[in-house]
């Protein structure tokens, strides 16, 4: 079980946090694997995972926000209201007003901003629980969605809808693949061998062996006949598509928020919140703002999500983003975020997020209808959930558990060095 | 006094938890009719004592026997305590704030009528019970629009609902006002005359002195004496040497002090209780702090010595009313904990678990999440330099563990004690203000942590050490400060420190003159 444990631990850089995320990995390829059979292939052609990302794409962004709202200790119901909210806005002013496109998208990242300080004025400074100020603003926010807009449809002008289902253009030499996609493709390898030399070069630093060159080989070579593969399915399409705009600004932002929380100060303050407000605010952190400003990113990325919606169906509805709240909810829980705040990572919550669009996606091939797919979705969230509470009632920490225990003045509490369980065979439930 | 009957006998009493032993071989001797003070510092197992007779620790959880009106009993939990008629009030009132006063005097106990609750009796007794705890109110009022005191005779009142016959008070007047606790003391003395018999645990030894026939004195777990307190006149300072009464063994590594100036001055400081706007939890303290020097704060449990460190520590507690801060002979304004953090201040908190650390964290993130600008580059947190930290720390304060790596719940209560200190004296602090800083931890881990203490002060940092435990302030300190209600009310150097002495200051408001 060790040698398990030490594998994971070098392919995954991880230390306490990741057994999930690792077991969600498995899930995940699991579930490709499986319907990649049963559809008799039809999962990893070009056609589908292009699909895929543009349909899922804007339910990852609010993923990215969800994450930084649990795991500050919060919640925030509201995300699919702000988005139909933020698209009909965007539709109706660019109709009016006969305004461009990029104007019409810094609209709609204000009006989101906008939003989110409204919400995280409440949240942080009257200190009005997040479920609560979010419950109203769901309530808020969808009103106001078919107050402006009549409960009707409003369309967007062509060029904005180039984020949602917009591709990059083909530009280059006729090599049967979309140039760019390669392009970038090639980038993102290069990203991930720098990447890991680097972290080779830091484990030295800190007077640690690296993991052997052989394990680095292999986890470089994992990931760039991953990337390799995906890039050649993406750049493979039919012609006139590639990469799906929204998909690239999805994985922008995917690195950009992960390098912010695991990084940076601010990123720290925000685990610090959730872990434990008391003694983040007595070291220093400015409580009210960390809340705040998670709030209004969500958000603010909530908007984006509603924009890029709109994008691609081309108009504003006033049904649009309705139970969006729960996807993101479920992937961030999905990918090994804690409920008491503290844990969770944006990959985590990306891997949660595929695992629910791919099984959504698989299902929808093989004809499944919604009704069994609603059930198995509801079934893998309970059971991913279920497997963290299970691993705390084995002696890992529970934040609640240390809340409940009574009469702390005078019993002294029992050491907590219980042996840490990690029992890996145990991942298998999460997979079913 | 001494003829009437023996209420209550428990014999041999010992109750041990995980490493510790709490009680040992405990005898109390309880005479009907009587008021029957028990005394000891905190930790000496007066609560716990307590919970043994009540019932939290039921039967079979400690050795021993307990004889009640001339009966061995064995209870199982606290309603088999009730039902004998032994009611424990405790320092946390255990009333309902939205519910009124009648609902609480009779919840779990409600009188009933054809399967319902029946109302008009409630109310009626209500009314009597209320006029026998002398509590005048409305029978409708919400406890939540009364105050403490009165909330205290709701207790009370409730109390007597159970017909009660030994009723036990622990610490009731430790959140009173001087006239709610007079009140208390008198309706105390009543209840002697209706014959109900009560145990009263107090800080207050005044209180007791005033109070009390007989006066059992717990110390570490033992019985250390039973006066009576007329036939043995007893005073104050007759309790006091009874509670701090042993030998202070060399628990202490050996330290030459090298003070210098004094740069950290606080004048008048006074904030009120955050909720209850008449409440001042500090009151005008003054105090000083010279480099190299450790400063002791003793004081009892409730004497607002976290509440004033707290408030220094830029206005983490309460409301701030009035009064300055000095540093180097400038006034300095502290209002966040940021400020504070800038201006060199560190306060590590009683609590480490609720409120000092992050338990999610591993013991590197821990150690630096203080002052991560020191190890960040413009926002970003670069791990090697936090890894050199944290390993530096790791090294020189001993911290047992494989690795910074592992999270901070692995380890033990003194390791833990070391990362929290890590944690500050990273953020290069002038002053640190120690709350409680070996609560919980065990002997050897204590002498290092000691030892880290001295150290600090070596580097010419200021250090105020918060105890509850006499003998490591007059074992540690330079200069001890007592500070009862609030204020600061006394100041001795390390060679007049003696226990009976502070003990004594602590339980006044008098200022005593000394030097």
């Amino acid at each position: 079980m060790s040698r398990i444990k030490d594998l994971q631990k070098n392919l995954f850089g991880g230390t306490t946090s990741n057994a999930r995320q690792f077991g969600m990995i498995f899930t995940l390829v699991a579930i490709v694997l499986l319907f990649q059979i049963w559809t008799n292939g039809l999962t990893l052609t070009s056609g589908n995972l292009i699909a895929v990302v543009s349909q899922y794409s804007y339910i990852l962004i609010l993923a990215i926000g969800m994450l930084m709202v649990i795991v500050a200790g919060h919640i925030d119901l509201s995300v699919g209201s702000v988005a139909a909210f933020t698209g009909i806005v965007v539709a109706k002013t660019m109709q009016e007003f006969a305004l461009p496109w990029p104007v019409g998208i810094l609209i709609g990242l204000a009006v989101g901003a906008l939003i989110g300080a409204w919400q995280g004025f409440w949240v942080a400074y009257v200190g009005v629980p997040a479920f609560i100020v979010t419950l109203a603003g769901m309530l808020l926010f969808r009103g106001g969605n078919q107050y402006i807009g009549n409960a009707d449809t409003v369309p967007v002008p062509e060029g904005f809808r180039t984020i949602g289902a917009g591709f990059l253009p083909e530009v280059g030499p006729d090599t049967g693949y979309n140039n760019l996609t390669l392009l970038l493709g090639l980038a993102a390898c290069a990203a991930v061998v720098w990447r890991e030399l680097k972290s080779r070069q830091t484990r030295r630093e800190m007077n640690a062996d690296p993991a052997p060159m052989w394990i680095s080989v292999l986890r470089m070579a994992v990931m760039v006949g991953v990337i390799v593969f995906a890039t050649l399915r993406f750049a493979g399409g039919r012609v006139g598509t590639s990469l799906p705009i929204s998909g690239i600004i999805l994985i922008a932002l995917v690195l950009a928020y992960s390098h912010y929380t695991r990084n940076t100060i601010g990123g720290r303050h925000i685990y610090a919140v959730g872990g434990n407000a008391r003694a983040a605010e007595l070291s220093g952190v400015k409580l009210k703002r960390v809340n705040f400003l998670v709030m209004m990113n969500m958000s603010v990325l909530a908007a984006l999500a509603g924009m890029i919606f709109v994008a691609r169906s081309s108009a504003s509805g006033p049904q649009d983003g309705l139970s969006w709240e729960l996807d993101a909810i479920a992937a961030v829980f999905i990918g090994g975020a804690a409920v008491s705040g503290g844990l969770g990572t944006i990959s985590g919550s990306i891997v949660g997020g595929l695992v629910m669009a791919l099984l959504n996606n698989g299902l929808q091939l093989e004809g499944v209808g919604s009704d069994m797919v609603q059930i198995i979705k509801g079934l893998v969230l309970l059971l991913a959930v279920a497997f963290d509470v299970y691993n705390k009632s084995q002696g890992r920490f529970s934040i609640i558990g240390s809340l409940t225990r009574p009469f702390r003045r005078d019993d002294p509490s029992p050491p907590t060095d219980r042996p840490s369980p990690a029992s890996d065979s145990d991942k298998a439930p999460v997979a079913g | 006094m001494t003829s009437a009957p023996v209420l209550l006998e428990m014999r041999s009493i010992t109750k041990t938890f995980p490493g510790v032993t709490a009680l040992a071989d405990v005898n109390l001797e309880v005479r009907q009719g009587e008021i029957h003070a028990i005394c000891g510092e905190n930790g000496a197992g007066k609560s716990t004592l307590m919970k043994v007779l009540s019932g939290v620790h039921p039967h079979g959880t400690y050795t021993g026997d307990i004889v009640y009106q001339g009966e061995q009993v064995r209870f199982s939990d606290i309603r088999a305590s009730e039902h004998a008629g032994i009611v424990i009030i405790h320092q946390e009132l255990a009333l309902v704030p939205g519910m009124s006063i009648t609902e609480n005097i009779f919840l779990g106990n409600e009188p009933r009528k054809r399967g319902g609750i029946d109302w008009k009796a409630a109310q009626r007794r209500a009314l009597e019970l209320m006029a026998e705890v002398g509590l005048q109110e409305d029978p409708d009022t919400l406890i939540k629009d009364i105050g403490v005191g009165k909330q205290q005779l709701v207790e009370i009142a409730k109390a007597f609902a159970k017909d009660v016959k030994l009723l036990i008070l622990d610490e009731p007047t430790a959140a009173l006002n001087e006239a709610d606790s007079r009140h208390l003391l008198d309706l105390l003395r009543g209840i002697r005359e209706r014959g109900v018999t009560s145990i009263i645990i107090s800080h207050k030894l005044n209180e007791i002195e005033a109070v009390a026939d007989t006066i059992t004195i717990l110390r570490d777990g033992h019985t250390i004496e039973s006066l009576d307190v007329k036939a043995d006149g007893v005073n104050e300072d007759r309790i006091v040497r009874g509670m701090v009464g042993r030998e202070l063994h060399s628990r202490f590594p050996e330290h030459t002090p090298d003070i210098g100036e004094v740069f950290f001055e606080v004048r008048d400081w006074t904030v009120r209780h955050p909720i209850s706007a008449d409440r001042l939890v500090c009151k005008g303290s003054s105090f000083d702090v010279r480099r190299g020097e450790i400063v002791g704060f003793a004081g009892l449990m409730g004497a607002g010595r976290t509440e004033l460190a707290m408030s220094l520590f830029g206005r983490s507690y309460g409301v701030y009313l009035s009064g300055q801060i000095f540093k180097d002979g400038e006034e300095v304004q502290l209002r966040t904990v940021s400020d504070a953090i800038d201006h060199g201040l560190a306060y590590v908190s009683e609590d480490r678990k609720a409120i000092g650390l992050n338990l999610l964290d591993d013991i590197k993130t821990s150690m630096v999440a203080a002052k991560l600008s020191k190890v960040s580059t413009r926002g970003v947190v670069d791990p090697v330099r936090e890894y050199r930290y944290a390993e530096e720390y790791r090294q020189s304060l001993r911290v047992k563990t494989p690795s910074v790596d592992e999270g901070v719940t692995k380890l033990s209560g003194g390791n833990q004690q070391k990362v929290v200190l890590a944690k500050w004296m990273f953020t290069d602090p002038d002053l640190l203000i120690l709350d409680e800083p070996t609560r919980g931890i065990d002997v050897g881990a204590k002498y290092e942590i000691y030892g880290i203490i001295q150290r600090l002060a070596d580097q010419g940092k200021g250090v105020i050490i918060i105890s509850s435990e006499l003998p490591e302030l007059i074992g540690l300190c330079d200069r001890i400060y007592t500070v009862f209600e609030g204020t600061v009310t006394g100041e001795v150097t390390r060679a007049e420190a003696d226990p009976e002495h502070l003990m004594k200051q602590m339980t006044s408001t008098k200022k005593t003159p000394i030097r």
